[in-house]
């Protein structure tokens, strides 16, 4: 446990040290705000016809902070962290493997799982930071309405195991290369292949189209934002990132045999 | 201390070690010498647990690297031939974190931190960026890492590259006064190194053991005849036929000095001390001895020797010979 610690200490150290981690959370909260006053500037607009609507013709139009506002916003979250986990996890075994100092590691009294471990876990501190600052803009609309905060939570958690895919996967794809381009392009790629891989659903049919719809990474965040936690949704989150970890466990154990 | 049996490491098609086997014992220094190539670097990294052997047995203090790497890892010191370091970390972190993963006590640590710098002369560097830092300040920081833990076991690949002729000493010494109480295993090409510094020498040319002994026997036994270095006053001619005369003495190879003065350089046959002979029959001819010692064949020579493949002796040849 201690030697986890001591490697999420080591690169939550180096994110912060190496300009990486600023300019991550930084371009995501400039983003992140546009997609918030964009939305909010909509609801606003829609809010004002709405009553408009009501005076006219004496009915009220149903209006919903969450379904309107925060789950829209939760929803591009998720794919704004698309195109950033790969920037996060891009350094975590190849830069180790260029300058070498993977050899340090590796022949330090650490197991490859504790090592990886480690990588993750400090990877998916940074995520949560970068979710944090979401939270932060959401915060504002508790000062001016009151939305339910139950289905936020739910999205929240789906957001952090979707993440957790993306990170584990990004690490998988790391360690197969020494080059933090390769890494990044494969992790995008790959990431933005299971994103759309329902789509499969559409023109194939029987078990194929099942099992793309089940594979699609979006069907499983849906639930989770509408504030349905289902248990198959975090079975399949909690699998994949399972799964991922442990590719990159034998990865690494390839590493060793080719060094 | 160190067991490796049998031990080979193919890339691919490519073998890098073949069938080595050696030991180290205890306290011992052990010199890894051979060409770019030769498997130096590969044989390290195996005993290391850094990769595991194609084929072959490796104990470290009698655990083997691959059933319990943990604990073999526990015990070895390893610094790599470029130093593993994180540019971006100052040398003082750099060092904490060595210490922190080799499993050093926190309460121990920042004094172990202090200890090591000490010793490898790197303290006036330790708030400084491990990246700006020269090459030979940057070994010097891989070395206190490996030093770190104090480990029984040190495996040092080219531990005097890129240092200054100082700090070159300073280094030798300092692996020097490691012996004893650490197992040492060093590689180089610097044959006067392995010379001074080591123990035991293994010179070891594409992947295969060349040749093991202690530096002063492997110049002893390599040469098949003796040579001796004369400077006689005398009539250039006259002294040689005399010196061609005496049992023993092969050849004489004149080159004339000045003031009357002759330089020889006398071959002998090997084992076989002539020296007396020399002398008696240059004073008893009323010429001037000025001087009369044996030059030994350097290091460098042997190891052109062995590992240039033309005039190489066969492997087995001198396996048998030991
Ligand atoms: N990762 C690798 N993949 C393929 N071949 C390799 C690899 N590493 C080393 N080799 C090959 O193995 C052989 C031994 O290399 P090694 O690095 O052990 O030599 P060395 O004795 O350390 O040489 P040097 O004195 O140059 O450091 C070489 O022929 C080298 O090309
Ligand atoms: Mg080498």
């Amino acid at each position: 446990m201690r030697n986890v610690w001591n490697i999420v200490r080591k690169e939550i150290n180096s994110y912060f040290r190496s300009p990486i981690a600023y300019i991550v959370l930084a371009v995501f909260a400039g983003i992140f705000g546009f997609f918030f006053y964009s939305i909010l500037a909509m609801f606003v607009r829609q809010s004002m016809m709405a009553a408009q609507y009501m005076q006219m013709y004496g009915q009220s139009m149903h209006m919903n902070v969450n379904e309107m506002v925060i789950r829209p916003l939760l929803m591009n979250t998720a794919v704004v962290s698309l195109f950033m986990v790969p920037f996060i996890t891009m350094r975590l075994f190849a830069e180790e493997k260029k300058t070498g100092t993977i050899e340090l590691l590796m022949t330090s009294p650490l197991t490859d799982l504790q090592i990886i471990t480690g990588k993750f876990i400090a990877a998916l501190l940074l995520y949560a930071c970068m979710l944090a600052i979401t939270f932060l803009y959401l915060l504002l609309l508790f000062q001016y309405g009151n939305p339910d905060w139950k289905p936020m939570l739910s999205g929240y958690l789906g957001l952090l195991l979707l993440g957790g895919c993306f990170l584990a996967i990004g690490l998988m794809f790391s360690t197969m290369t020494g080059n933090q381009l390769i890494a990044v392009v494969l992790t995008f790629g790959f990431l933005l292949f299971l994103w759309v891989i329902d789509w499969a659903g559409e023109y194939a049919t029987g078990t194929v189209a099942e099992v793309a719809k089940y594979l699609s990474l979006t069907g499983h965040i849906d639930n989770f934002s509408k504030g349905v936690i289902d248990l198959r949704d975090g079975v399949y989150y909690v699998s994949l990132i399972a799964l991922a970890l442990f590719m990159t466990a034998r990865s690494v154990e390839s590493v060793r045999w080719r060094a | 201390m160190i067991e490796v049996q049998g031990l080979t490491k193919r890339y691919g098609r490519t073998v890098a070690v073949e069938d080595l086997n050696f030991t180290v014992k205890k306290g011992e220094i052990l010199g890894f010498l051979g060409p770019n190539g030769a498997g130096k670097t590969t044989t390290m990294r195996v005993i290391t647990c850094f990769m595991p052997p194609t084929l072959g047995n490796v104990t470290v203090a009698g655990y083997d690297v691959m059933r319990e790497p943990l604990e073999v890892k526990k015990r070895i010191g390893y610094l790599p031939e470029t130093p593993p370091l994180y540019t971006d970390m100052r040398v003082r972190e750099m060092l904490t974190f060595a210490g922190r993963i080799k499993g050093v006590p926190s309460f121990e640590l920042k004094q172990r931190v202090e200890e090591v710098a000490s010793r490898t002369a790197v303290t006036d560097v330790l708030n400084k960026i491990v990246g700006h830092l020269s090459k030979g300040y940057r070994q010097r920081v891989g070395l206190a890492a490996a030093l770190i833990h104090n480990p029984e076991v040190l495996v040092l690949d080219e531990p005097t590259a890129g240092l200054d002729p100082k700090q070159i000493i300073e280094t030798r010494k300092l692996i020097r006064s490691l012996s004893g109480e650490h197992t040492v295993i060093l590689s180089t090409h610097i044959l006067p190194e392995a010379a001074n510094t080591c123990d035991r020498v293994m010179i070891i040319n594409a992947g295969k053991l060349v040749a093991e002994d202690t530096p002063v026997n492997l110049t002893a036994r390599l040469q098949g005849f003796e040579t001796m270095h004369m400077l006689v006053e005398g009539p250039e001619r006259d002294v040689r036929e005399r010196l061609a005369r005496i049992q023993g003495v092969n050849s004489v190879l004149p080159t004339p000095a000045s003031n009357g003065r002759v330089e020889f350089a006398v071959q002998t046959d090997k084992g076989r001390d002539v020296r007396r002979d020399l002398a008696r029959a240059v004073v008893e001819s009323g010429w001037g001895l000025l001087e009369l010692r044996p030059v030994g064949m350097s290091l460098e020579e042997i190891f052109l020797k062995l590992t240039t493949t033309d005039s190489a002796p066969e492997p087995e040849a001198i396996a048998e010979e030991v």
